[in-house]
């Protein structure tokens, strides 16, 4: 019902898709992976009429376009169920499904026709929020809602959803996954565009793999498995996630003993990230984990209980107290919380230890831009220089830019929250080898992350999460997915996997 | 070599200085050279310490009121109380400061927006500089011994008054601190992206405050510049919309209201700009009621010129091929 074919698309000296031919069918889930910068969001833009395509056409319905423009592919029934979710947080649900299409009389809103109108597809969708909730309110998956209903109040055919689940819970997650599958039976297609790859296989019937502007490979329902999809994104086998340490860790490191913070009143989170080793923090969003590390690196103060590192109890109240201390946060929101995104690469890198850089209060830009290049070369971050703006770089190098300004630094404990969010596959190996060295060299890391296939394979340790306190803490033999969640939704180990 | 943006303003600066000096050679005479001299030197030094707070993403709208208060305060030191100078001026500048900590307090403490806290602040001082002098013009009697004050503030040295002259001493100053310190460098990153310089650990509330808090001095400067331009001071006009034409010299230098953006040197060819406009005004005959409509149409082309130039260098960096990978469409997927 939606047909691609030979879709080329050239930027002044780069060609971002190169014959690209696709085929969506009739309530048809179709699967779309690749790395970032292969070409996918580019793909979309043309679909939605954002972008329009050097070459090929864009058959709908039987009809061939050269290019679409917004409002055609609005009529086509092509919708966007966006990343960074596009809704007006000031106003009520009913007023985003209609933003722009609002149904009027004598130039004044119609609100009740308009509520009336959404109501029957929010019940539809299995929400539990009616048409005159407020976005401000909603949690991230219900706005997902939102945007799908506004998806069906305009009759789509074809419902694109670009990495919907990466700030959804596990809970969350199904709950789509059988939205998606009920959009299905009512003849809806989904192009479904996701890092995670275990989501490809629950829900898609087909995947399609662009590398580089071109599809590289197709995967139908049976053949859709962890190492197919990663051969085809990266063009080679991957070698297992997990790298062992050179050394056993220490038994000391960074104790936190019944500490206490703002999101969690009255809970309390006893745990000890040892040096040497990597603890993954599990647990659902919204177990408590982001507030934890926030408590930990001083954004939000300590209410009670007491951080101790190797044994020394340690004073923290801002930020600064934290780094001085050794203690480095790579956030969850790299753009918000990370960067300077205007900022070049070497300035982002010095920023939290500028005095170092400096005599007398004036900063030495020479020896900014040695240890600005030195960082990018031990990273091999992809930039053009030490003057670029870190707007311009990728997600993986980008993250990679927030670990070089810690990594010049002496870290004794680095706090990962979601380090490979957005980043490719291959950045993403970097990345755990980052934590590895460091591990090795006695920092004690902790990494925060929902992605069940990296907590599983990087963690030496595994700490979980529950409702603002630690249900429990797997050793590498107790590792698998059920022990995890069973501890993240509160329940006990089965007595035999019990130590 | 000079950056882009300035480079531009100093473009457009000789242009419209030659066409004045070709439709009236009396632009070039060395009195009207020396007066706008002057000028620029009082204008500057308050809209560098203006710059400072837009930098950081804010905005100091109580200049002009801060004037008027420091500066009955100070002429009723000198010539009614019999304060020797020196204490007087000391008592301006530590009023500044304190004026100006206060609001950094206000802002990053209690979390008020700066252009609310500075509002007030407009309004509060000129208030009280009012009834501090029942709403009087006041003015030096004869005979008083801030001569040698007098000589400093509104004097010539070297042929050049002495307003320039530490206008450009101050810019030395402040160019070094904002260009080449730590604490420049904070404020750019605190007026792009507070939550992430918190995040590197910097402390944002001292860094944003300190900005205030110079911008405080030095209109406390130039309340002794200004005292001693007009001699006397009559509470409820002294200074009145002169933070204006702080915010339009910042603007017009590349300080953008967003936060994060300009430079010394351009805050003040900003200024000077602002300076000659007003002059050509006058000396080319053209209605003086016209002068702020002037001055507002010429901003507005400027910030256009500059928004289109930029427009066309991010078009550039977009389009620049990023080695084997297609960077501009690269986020996010």
């Amino acid at each position: 019902m939606l047909e691609l074919a030979g879709i080329t698309k050239v930027y002044p000296g780069v060609t971002a898709l190169d014959n690209v031919s696709l085929r969506v069918g009739f309530g048809e889930v179709l699967g779309l992976i690749g790395e970032n910068g292969a070409g996918k969001s580019t793909l979309m833009k043309v679909l939605g009429g954002v972008v329009a395509p050097t070459a090929g056409t864009i058959r709908i319905g039987g009809q061939d376009h050269a290019m679409l423009s917004v409002t055609q592919s609005m009529r086509a029934g092509i919708a966007f169920v966006h990343q960074e979710l596009a809704l007006f947080e000031n106003l009520d649900v009913a007023s985003n499904v209609f933003m722009g299409r609002e149904p009027r009389r004598f130039g004044l809103i119609r609100n009740k026709h308009m509520h009336d109108r959404v109501a029957p597809l929010l019940v539809r969708l299995g929400a539990d929020f009616g048409p005159g909730a407020a976005v401000a309110g909603l949690s991230i998956a219900q706005r997902q809602l939102v945007e799908i209903a506004k998806a069906l109040s305009i009759d789509a055919r074809v419902i694109i959803m670009d990495e919907p689940t990466s700030s959804l819970t596990l809970r969350e997650t199904a709950r789509l996954m059988t939205t998606i599958g009920e959009l299905r039976r009512d003849g809806v297609s989904t192009i479904y565009i996701s890092h995670r790859l275990g989501e490809m296989k629950t829900c898609a019937d087909r995947v399609v793999c662009l590398r580089d502007g071109r599809v590289v490979g197709e995967l139908a329902r049976d053949e859709i498995g962890h190492a197919a999809m990663i051969r085809l994104m990266i063009g080679r086998d991957l070698k297992a996630l997990y790298i062992p340490p050179d050394a056993a860790s220490a038994t000391c490191g960074c104790e936190l003993l019944g500490v206490t913070g703002t999101a969690f009143p009255g809970r309390q989170v006893t745990l000890t990230v040892r040096k040497g080793e990597i603890l993954g923090l599990a647990g659902l969003v919204g177990a408590g984990r982001t507030s934890l590390a926030r408590t930990i690196f001083g954004i939000d103060p300590v209410m009670g209980g007491e951080i101790r590192f190797a044994g020394q109890p340690l004073a923290i109240a801002s930020p600064r107290d934290a780094i001085r201390h050794g203690i480095y946060l790579v956030p969850e929101d790299r753009k918000r919380s990370g960067l300077i995104l205007e900022m070049p690469v070497v300035e982002n890198i010095t920023l939290a230890n500028l005095a170092a850089f400096a005599r007398i209060g004036l900063v030495s830009r020479d020896r900014e831009a040695s240890v600005s290049s030195t960082q990018r070369k031990r990273l091999s971050i992809r930039a053009q220089g030490n003057q670029t703006p870190v707007i311009t770089l990728s997600g993986g190098n980008q993250q990679k830019i927030v670990l070089a300004k810690w990594l010049s630094m002496q870290p004794k404990m680095v706090i990962f929250d979601e380090p490979t969010r957005g980043v490719d596959v291959g950045a993403k190996n970097e990345i755990y080898k980052i934590m590895r060295e460091l591990a090795d060299r006695g920092v004690a890391i902790l990494m925060i992350s929902s992605d069940m296939e990296e907590v599983i394979g990087v963690s030496d340790r595994i700490a979980v999460m529950h409702e603002g306190t630690i249900g429990g803490v797997l050793d590498r033999s107790q590792f698998s997915e059920s022990n995890v969640l069973r501890l993240a939704i509160g329940q006990e180990l089965e007595a035999a996997e019990v130590h | 070599m000079l950056p882009k943006k300035e480079l531009g303003l100093l473009l457009l600066l000789v242009v419209i200085s030659a066409v004045t000096a070709v439709l009236n050679p009396l632009f070039l005479s060395g009195v009207n050279l020396l007066d706008m001299a002057n000028l620029i030197g009082l204008f500057g030094i308050f809209s560098i310490g203006e710059g400072l707070t837009i930098i950081t993403g804010g905005i100091d709208l109580s200049v002009g009121s801060v004037f008027s208060l420091l500066g009955v305060i100070f002429i009723d030191l000198v010539a009614n109380r019999g304060i020797a100078w020196p204490f007087a001026l000391m008592a301006v500048l530590a009023g500044g400061v304190v004026l100006g900590a206060i609001q950094g307090f206000l802002i990053t403490r209690v979390r008020l927006q700066p252009f609310i806290v500075t509002l007030c602040g407009l309004l509060i001082y000129r208030g009280a500089a009012r009834y501090y002098t029942d709403d009087s013009t006041m003015g030096f009697g004869y005979g008083n011994d801030a001569d040698t004050l007098s000589w400093l503030a509104a004097g010539r040295s070297f042929g050049l008054p002495h307003s320039f002259i530490f206008l450009i001493l101050v810019a030395a100053i402040l160019g070094v601190v904002l260009h080449k310190s730590v604490f420049g460098r904070y404020l750019f990153a605190v007026g792009k992206n507070e939550e992430a310089a918190r995040y590197a650990g910097i402390d944002t509330n001292l860094v944003i405050a300190g900005a205030y808090v110079l911008s405080g001095l030095l209109a406390g400067i130039s309340t002794i510049f200004l005292v001693f331009y007009t001699n006397s001071v009559s509470p409820s006009t002294f200074g009145n919309f002169y933070e204006l034409y702080a915010i339009a010299a910042a603007v017009l230098g590349g300080c953008s209201l967003r936060g994060g953006e300009g430079s010394i040197l351009g805050i003040v060819l900003g200024t000077a700009l602002l300076q000659v406009l007003q002059n050509l005004v006058n000396i080319l005959g053209i209605p003086s009621s016209l002068n702020f409509a002037v001055m507002g149409t010429v901003i507005l082309l400027g910030v256009f010129a500059d928004q289109q130039l930029q427009k066309r260098r991010e078009a550039a960096i977009a389009a620049a091929p990023e080695r084997a990978r297609p960077v501009a469409v690269a986020e996010p997927g």
